[in-house]
């Protein structure tokens, strides 16, 4: 353990005593993704006496951050692929199971397989789940024909993705559907096109993309647009909301998308991206509210309606703060030493929470989002510093643009090492 | 090569001190936030500079430079900005000294 964690064991868990129902405290973390893994990894190096156990019925993790990449041509699927090999080794006990069921007040986790695990503190931070209700006739048999490829799983929704771009005739169309706000990673659906555009400049380049869009005003949007200009030409056709941009209806057989006014748009590729919610254990187990999301005290990240129960990362009602993963990673130690507190009878330290979305539109050219945040006095807001954070400037700077994208990809080393690695 | 003790003297290091008033415990917070680019614990990763075991002084005046856009950055500057000086000076404790 190096000098820094060991320093931050000190400071995060200067703690005598913690309470413990029999013999060690036992901490629980449903999800083993971006809010997940870097919880039970945290904890492990900050309090090596709790007990940490993680839930999670994927053998492996595929990050969301960089699956545009593969698009691109940039990487290949292994190389944002993850084992839990690390956590295992620092003494995460890794459970390879599905939540399904939570009881509050026994403090209990049920599983897919039947067994049980008790809690005295609990960490869920299961993603986001797909509404298929959102947009007609798009269901998980349309997602077979038009992918939606928003929640990585096992690849195969990438994967099916990127073998319908190669299958596709040059001079086709590629359709992108794009929800409103709010839903994991604003930026994702613009790097997205941005990086299927620079696939098929090379590979088809008489192709076109159409990105019908439910709203009028998308993250780094200037530096989106000047940048799609530059170098992608006139392939792009973003489509907004007030000039008939939303998606209401798919036809997935035969490859339409239909707008609000009702303007059928036949397309080659269809990428569907639904409205969205918190995943399904949190709306099962009754975290959630109306909006689908998990409301939540943002000094601690607890659920409102379920105290010992912090919910982090997509799930939860961020207010400012996106759905990215960098937030999930930075909320995650927040929780974590929030329970180490509540669990010695302290309140949670002071909250301080950061965000960087880094996006790449070409190879040589990244941009990016900076966002620094702190919960209010009663934790039922949180508040976005003005003083700081901000999107990359605009104008023509070749070498912002390139030095960015190679600090991406120091920033997708480094938040991914600070989820699985094993020291 | 900084000495790394092992996991029983480190748990009762941890049971010995007394505990941390809560700027420190926010500060390792703060410090948490720069490891999703500066590589683990702070130790460099590619291009981004490491921060462990730096001169204190050195890493608040770095800081003030971004702040004051003195020094040439490509996103330090729109980071610097959002913190307090106390937020930095307390996430600079954190790494200073540490390797
Ligand atoms: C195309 C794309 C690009 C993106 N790029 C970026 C980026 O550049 N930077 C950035 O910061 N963010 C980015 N994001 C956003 C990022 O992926 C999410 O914000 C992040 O994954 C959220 O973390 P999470 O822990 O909430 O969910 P996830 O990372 O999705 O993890 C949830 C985990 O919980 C598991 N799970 C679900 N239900 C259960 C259950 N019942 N029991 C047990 N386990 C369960 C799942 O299997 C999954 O492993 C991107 C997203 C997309 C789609
Ligand atoms: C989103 C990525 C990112 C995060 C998060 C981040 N940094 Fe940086 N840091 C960089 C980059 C990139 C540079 C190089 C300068 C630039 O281009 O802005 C840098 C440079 C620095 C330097 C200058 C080092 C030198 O020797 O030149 C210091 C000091 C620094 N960062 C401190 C911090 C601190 C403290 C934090 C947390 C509060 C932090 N950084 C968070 C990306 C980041």
């Amino acid at each position: 353990m190096s000098a820094l964690t060991r320093r931050a064991a000190l400071a995060l868990l200067a703690a005598p005593a913690l309470a413990r129902a029999q013999g060690q405290a036992r901490l629980v973390v449903v999800g083993g993704g971006f809010g997940g893994a870097s919880a039970a990894r945290f904890a492990r190096l900050t309090a090596p006496e709790v007990a940490v156990t993680l839930i999670e019925p994927q053998p492996r993790f595929i990050t969301c951050p960089y699956g545009n990449l593969v698009l691109g041509g940039l990487r290949e699927m292994d190389t944002i692929t993850f084992g839990y090999a690390g956590l295992v080794k620092l003494g995460v006990r890794v459970v390879q199971d599905r939540a399904v069921g939570i009881d509050p007040v026994a403090r209990r986790v049920r599983l897919g397989g039947g067994e049980s695990v008790e809690y005295d503190r609990l960490i869920l931070s299961p993603g986001i789940a797909l509404r298929w209700d959102a947009i007609e006739g798009y269901d998980e048999a349309a997602a077979q024909l038009m992918p939606h490829a928003w929640i990585a799983a096992d690849g195969a929704q990438l994967r099916l993705l990127q073998r319908q771009l190669q299958a596709m005739p040059d001079g086709g169309v590629v359709g992108l559907a794009i929800p409103p706000n709010p839903f994991r990673c604003p930026p994702g659906p613009y790097e997205r096109i941005s990086m299927i555009a620079h696939w098929l400049k090379r590979h088809k380049p008489r192709a076109k993309i159409l990105a019908l869009d439910a709203k009028e005003r998308f993250s780094k949007q200037p530096l989106f647009q000047d940048a799609w200009r530059a170098l992608y030409g006139g392939m792009i056709e973003w489509v907004p909301g007030n000039v008939d941009g939303r998606v209401v209806q798919v036809d997935a057989r035969a490859r339409v998308l239909e707008t609000e006014l009702g303007t059928r748009h036949r397309v080659d590729v269809a990428n569907v991206i639904p409205p969205q919610s918190a995943a399904a254990i949190a709306l099962d187990s009754g975290l959630a509210d109306r909006s689908g999301w998990v409301p939540v005290d943002y000094r601690s990240f607890e659920a409102r309606n379920a105290p010992g129960i912090h919910v982090i990362g997509d799930a939860n009602q961020p207010g400012p703060m996106p759905k990215s993963g960098f937030i999930a990673n930075n909320s995650a130690k927040q929780a974590v030493a929030s329970a180490l507190a509540a669990l010695r009878g302290a309140p949670p330290p002071e909250g301080v929470y950061f965000n960087t979305c880094y996006s790449h539109v070409a190879p040589d050219y990244g941009i990016s989002i900076v966002g620094i945040f702190r919960p209010n006095a009663d934790g039922s807001a949180v508040i976005e510093d003005r003083d700081g954070g901000g999107t990359s400037p605009r104008g023509d700077l070749p070498d912002q643009r390139r030095l960015e994208a190679g600090y991406a990809d120091a920033w997708y080393e480094s938040i991914t090492a600070d989820m699985f690695s094993d020291a | 090569m900084t000495h790394r003790p092992s996991r029983a003297t480190l748990l009762f290091g941890l049971l010995a001190v007394a505990p941390l008033p809560a700027a420190a415990e926010t500060g390792a917070l703060v410090a948490q936030g720069c490891l999703g680019c500066h590589g683990p614990n702070g130790a460099g990763m590619g291009p981004v500079p490491a921060l462990a075991g730096r001169d204190g002084a050195e890493l608040r005046a770095l800081m003030q430079a971004f702040r004051d856009g003195t020094r040439p950055a490509t996103i330090m500057d729109r980071i610097a900005r959002g913190y307090t000086e106390a937020e930095v000076a307390a996430a600079v404790e954190h790494f200073a000294g540490s390797r």
